[in-house]
């Protein structure tokens, strides 16, 4: 048992609650402070405890790994979340598999920021870091795994608990204390793909730089310097739309390519939690530009700023708290935390809440109205469109809670998310985007060109005329006649066409003032790949075959799914699809086997190759052991047309534990074109046969290369062999064992069976074989060494079939290409900011 | 009046539009009781009905039976009031069904029988379920 292992993390933990403390302390003597010598030791001070508490996180990280790396599945969280069999860069990810581990991977990224921080702002050092290791220390509580004297509960969840404190009451433990588990439980199925690794540090990096802006907003607040907060929050406010952003959006490329409802995002709860902050930063990035252009915006500034932050914690506490419970399917294990969640959430509201109520009179602003032709009233009704599109989402998101509160009060809070959570989130959101859309193309007008009445409709009327003309095409052409969706086309091409045009002068001017242009034709890429993707995503595998696949399914199931038997063709979306058998996948490098060229053996994870095999570039002789992924299966789909032809591999995993029918749980493959992708995953497949499935046994009497007919199929018997040994069995010296090899010829290739007969202490004993593609398994009945001729026994069942379901998502990589030109975007704005920061402070005309 | 009074009273009507039609649109739980008699009084909206899985006295999951087609399946479920009721679904079983503390379907009564479109599971809290160990 490795104790000191999880001590040490342990201690780390504590440690870096406790520097945070001290740091926070420190920080906010130095803010305080008014002689300067003072404000020098305590910043000295703050510097050196927030050092301190860097390292301790790192500690707390290196520990977590050094205990999952090494496998000491005595600890619950390597137990839980790892196996011996997951390679090293699934083991990185287990790290964030748990609920404490990816608090961990917060505090992380946020302590990096606030080494970034203290090395770029020297005079907003104390106060913004006064936020920050406040805000460390919360996070460090999550995960501090105390018992208090005197309190009944825990404070946090420790992730170096060992799994033995973890289970207290399993009965292994009061016999064998030290017990070590030989194996974990490993990752979840569904979670085994590259964007495990990827998602989570950037959704978390987008969370964790929610703080930068909101910092600074307290620290401005704070010392009263109402106006100059803006320039340095304002590259990291761009920042952090844009890691947020591409966090999120990477979740809704994994759900597409992973699960199988076919879509990227489902309105879940926890999807939504994140969403709406999100579109709240990004109202807050367009005042906090205007407001530098002149001083109206800054008060909506600071309230925007400070809810992106306190929405970020709301989410927090939707997520973890338990309090979703069923309204979410991803509703995480409840560790408890939720009464630590809501102190964190409800501090820094009220805290934020009252500083601003405070310092409310003295925030500038002008008296005069903005004039409808003015920049700022557009960039304002913009702002109140996005928040009112996140106040949407916010409030039936929010139902659970609603509930709580309303049995707070006494009565009976039995409000349930809408049934249709796709369905009722769409019909809103949709015209809020189509408001985004407009807006983003007639802002900029306002924005970048002199703000007259006569002016302004000359600026317009080319880019509406060139967006009227596209428009048209695209509607005919996608045959686009649903009423919401051709207003949505209308809007996502304007901004488009509109953005290119000031993108077209501003290149000319200055190309790195052109990150909002840029980023706005990314939006409204994404608008119109989205409704092409979404609202015409068609079902493609509509059953063509004329039969019900089963009558006791619904009718759409019977409706939207092809049944495919092995071998057999047939026509889908214009190509020739078949179902070609079921592969595996090789543990250690690239390609398929399939499953009918190799022998099961009692370990699901090797298999026994039965002829010569070429996978992924690496060749299997007969009798080599061949590792695979056991828990995979995946089904060859080939679809031909002409002359090409394509294979997907959507792959199941089928769980023989519960309860006598077995559970299937599929992901997609996809086919990716320019106009479209085609998405498939198998609905259900053959399941691994029963005894009553077989037909009864035929017998025929071959010789040795006479063709004989195995379920329509013509086999021959090539050869007849004596082997020595036989796996599973053991043969004495007195015992024979004899080996048929017999050749059956399937529609496109040629099969093998070898089944085996024995005799055994005098008794006879026959192991049949079974081909699994062609329904078939073979007997090696009788020998009969007299006639040189051998009983076969024949037994066959329904061909292997996989049932399938594939929709055709067109333009869908229009919303993924505009994805990339919003992070452009993002990435140019971020760029031209942070060269105007710099240039300010030296300068000096910036607050340094 | 003045531009920001209309703008303030246009984003005051929207909010109000969006909370009447959360109200409106939300679901609501109810028990397997309430959920017949909404439909025997024609009422043909979605409701959320929570419950576990039967079980018999060892802990096991009882009730589940598969559908002639192999794909579809019925369960037993027990709601709050400690109803039993036999809801359908025609599609496959959800991941890790048998080991969720609590299932939520989505549906309604159609005559006798509970048809559900959806099923939510809420999975069981670590320190829990897991007796078993892998020895």
């Amino acid at each position: 048992m490795h104790y000191f292992v999880g001590d040490l993390g342990h201690l780390f933990v504590i440690t870096s609650f406790i520097t945070s403390l001290v740091t926070a302390f420190a920080y906010y003597k130095a803010t305080t402070s008014t002689s300067l010598e003072k404000k020098r030791l305590w910043l000295q001070n703050g510097k050196t405890g927030f050092y301190l508490h860097a390292t301790a996180v790192l500690g707390i990280c290196v520990t977590l790994f050094v205990i999952i790396g090494n496998h000491y599945f005595e600890y619950h969280y390597a137990y839980n979340y790892s196996d011996l069999k997951l390679p090293t860069y699934y083991l990185i990810s287990t790290f964030w598999n748990g609920q404490e581990g990816s608090f961990m991977l917060w505090m992380f990224w946020q302590a990096l920021l606030g080494l970034i921080l203290i090395q770029t702002n020297k005079f907003w050092e104390a106060p913004v870091m006064t936020v920050f290791a406040i805000v460390q220390a919360f996070l460090a509580s999550m995960i501090l795994g105390v018992v208090v004297p005197g309190l009944h509960s825990r404070i946090g969840s420790s992730p170096f608990i060992l799994l033995r404190d973890a289970m207290p009451e399993a009965p292994i433990f009061s016999a064998q204390p030290e017990f070590v588990p030989k194996d974990g439980n490993g990752l979840n199925a569904l979670l085994q793909n590259y964007w495990m690794v990827i998602h989570p540090p950037t959704l978390f990096l987008g969370f964790a730089t929610t703080l930068v802006p909101f910092s600074f907003c307290i620290a401005g607040l704070w010392l009263k310097k109402y106006r100059d907060w803006v320039r340095p929050a304002l590259p990291w406010a761009l920042f952090s739309g844009a890691i947020l952003g591409l966090g999120i959006l990477m979740g809704g490329y994994w759900a597409y390519e992973t699960l199988t409802f076919g879509g990227y995002w489902n309105w879940d709860p926890v999807e939504n939690a994140v969403y709406v902050p999100w579109l709240i930063l990004i109202a807050a990035i367009h005042t906090m530009i205007t407001y530098k252009n002149s001083e109206t915006a800054l008060k909506a500034s600071v309230i925007l700023v400070i809810s992106v932050f306190v929405l970020i914690l709301y989410s927090t506490f939707l997520t973890r708290s338990g309090i979703l419970g069923t309204a979410s399917v991803h509703s995480f294990t409840d560790l408890g935390l939720s009464g630590q969640l809501l102190i964190y959430l409800l501090f820094f509201l009220i805290a934020a809440t009252i500083l601003a109520i405070v310092r409310w009179k003295e925030i500038p602003t002008t008296e005069k109205e903005a004039s409808v032709y003015s920049r700022e009233f557009w960039i304002f009704i913009g702002a109140i469109t996005l928040c009112l599109m996140g106040f949407q989402v916010l409030m039936p998101t929010s139902i659970p809670v609603w509930n709580k509160i309303i049995s707070m009060l006494g009565f009976n809070g039995n409000f349930a998310p809408p049934a249709d959570q796709v369905g009722f989130y769409s019909k809103f959101q949709l015209w809020f985007a189509v408001a985004v859309g407009a807006l983003s193309g007639v802002g900029q007008f306002f924005w970048w060109k002199k703000a007259d009445k006569q002016k302004l409709k000359q600026h317009l009327i080319p880019p509406l005329l060139v967006a009227l003309i596209l428009f048209a095409v695209v509607i005919t052409f996608g045959k686009i006649y649903t009423p919401s969706y051709i207003v949505l086309t209308l809007s996502g091409i304007f901004t488009v066409v509109a953005n290119a045009f000031i993108l077209i002068s501003l290149i000319r001017l200055s190309p790195g003032l052109s990150g909002g242009a840029v980023a706005h034709i990314g939006v409204g890429m994404m608008l119109i790949g989205i409704m092409f993707s979404s609202g015409y995503s068609k079902v493609v595998s509509l059953n063509n075959t004329g039969r019900l696949i089963s009558e006791g399914l619904s009718e759409e199931f019977n409706r939207d799914n092809l049944f495919l038997f092995i071998n057999e063709p047939r026509k889908m979306w214009g190509y020739e699809i078949e179902y070609l058998g079921e592969r595996l996948e090789p543990r250690l490098h690239s390609g398929y086997v399939k499953k009918s060229e190799v022998f099961e053996t009692g370990d699901p994870d090797k298999v026994v190759a039965k002829i010569n095999i070429v996978a992924g570039g690496k060749s299997y002789a007969p009798n080599d052991t061949i590792q695979v992924k056991g828990e995979n299966t995946y089904y060859e789909i080939q679809l031909r047309r002409g002359k090409q032809s394509y294979s997907l591999y959507p792959r199941a995993q089928i769980n023989l534990e519960m309860g006598g029918s077995a559970g299937l749980v599929p992901s997609p493959d996809i086919y990716r074109t320019v106009a479209a992708d085609l998405y498939t995953h198998v609905s259900t497949a053959m399941k691994p046969a029963s005894e009553d499935d077989w037909s009864k046994l035929e017998e025929v009497k071959v010789n040795k290369g006479q063709e004989f007919f195995a379920n329509d199929y013509v086999a021959t018997v090539e050869s007849v062999e004596r082997v020595l040994t036989v796996e599973g069995v053991e043969l004495s010296g007195e015992d024979v064992a004899v080996k048929a090899r017999i050749r059956v010829q399937g529609e496109h290739r040629d099969y093998f069976a070898e089944p085996i007969f024995l005799i055994k202490n005098k008794l006879v004993g026959r192991i049949p074989d079974e081909i699994k593609d062609l329904g078939l398994r073979l007997v090696l009945m009788n020998i009969h060494p007299e006639t040189n001729n051998f009983t076969i026994g024949i037994r066959s069942r329904q061909k292997d079939f996989v049932v399938i379901k594939a929709l055709e998502k067109p333009f869908i990589n229009v919303l993924w290409i505009g994805t990339l030109v919003l992070m452009s975007g993002f990435g140019i704005a971020m760029t031209r900011r942070v060269r105007e920061f710099r240039k300010m402070k030296e300068k000096g005309q910036e607050v340094v | 009046m003045k531009k920001s009074h209309i703008l303030v009273l246009v984003v005051i009507a929207a909010a109000i539009a969006i909370i009447v039609s959360t109200a409106g649109d939300a679901s609501t739980y109810v028990d397997f009781e309430q959920a017949l008699a909404l439909s025997t009084s024609g009422s043909t909206k979605e409701i959320h009905v929570v419950g576990e899985l039967k079980k018999d006295a060892h802990g096991n999951i009882i009730g589940i039976e598969e559908g002639s087609d192999r794909v579809s399946f019925s369960f037993i479920m027990i709601d709050d009031k400690g109803k039993e009721q036999k809801v359908f679904y025609n599609q496959p079983m959800p991941p890790d069904f048998t080991r969720s503390e609590k299932v939520v379907v989505v549906g309604s009564y159609d005559q006798d029988n509970f048809k559900a479109s959806k099923i939510l599971l809420k999975c069981p809290s670590k320190y829990q379920d897991e007796k078993k160990l892998n020895v």
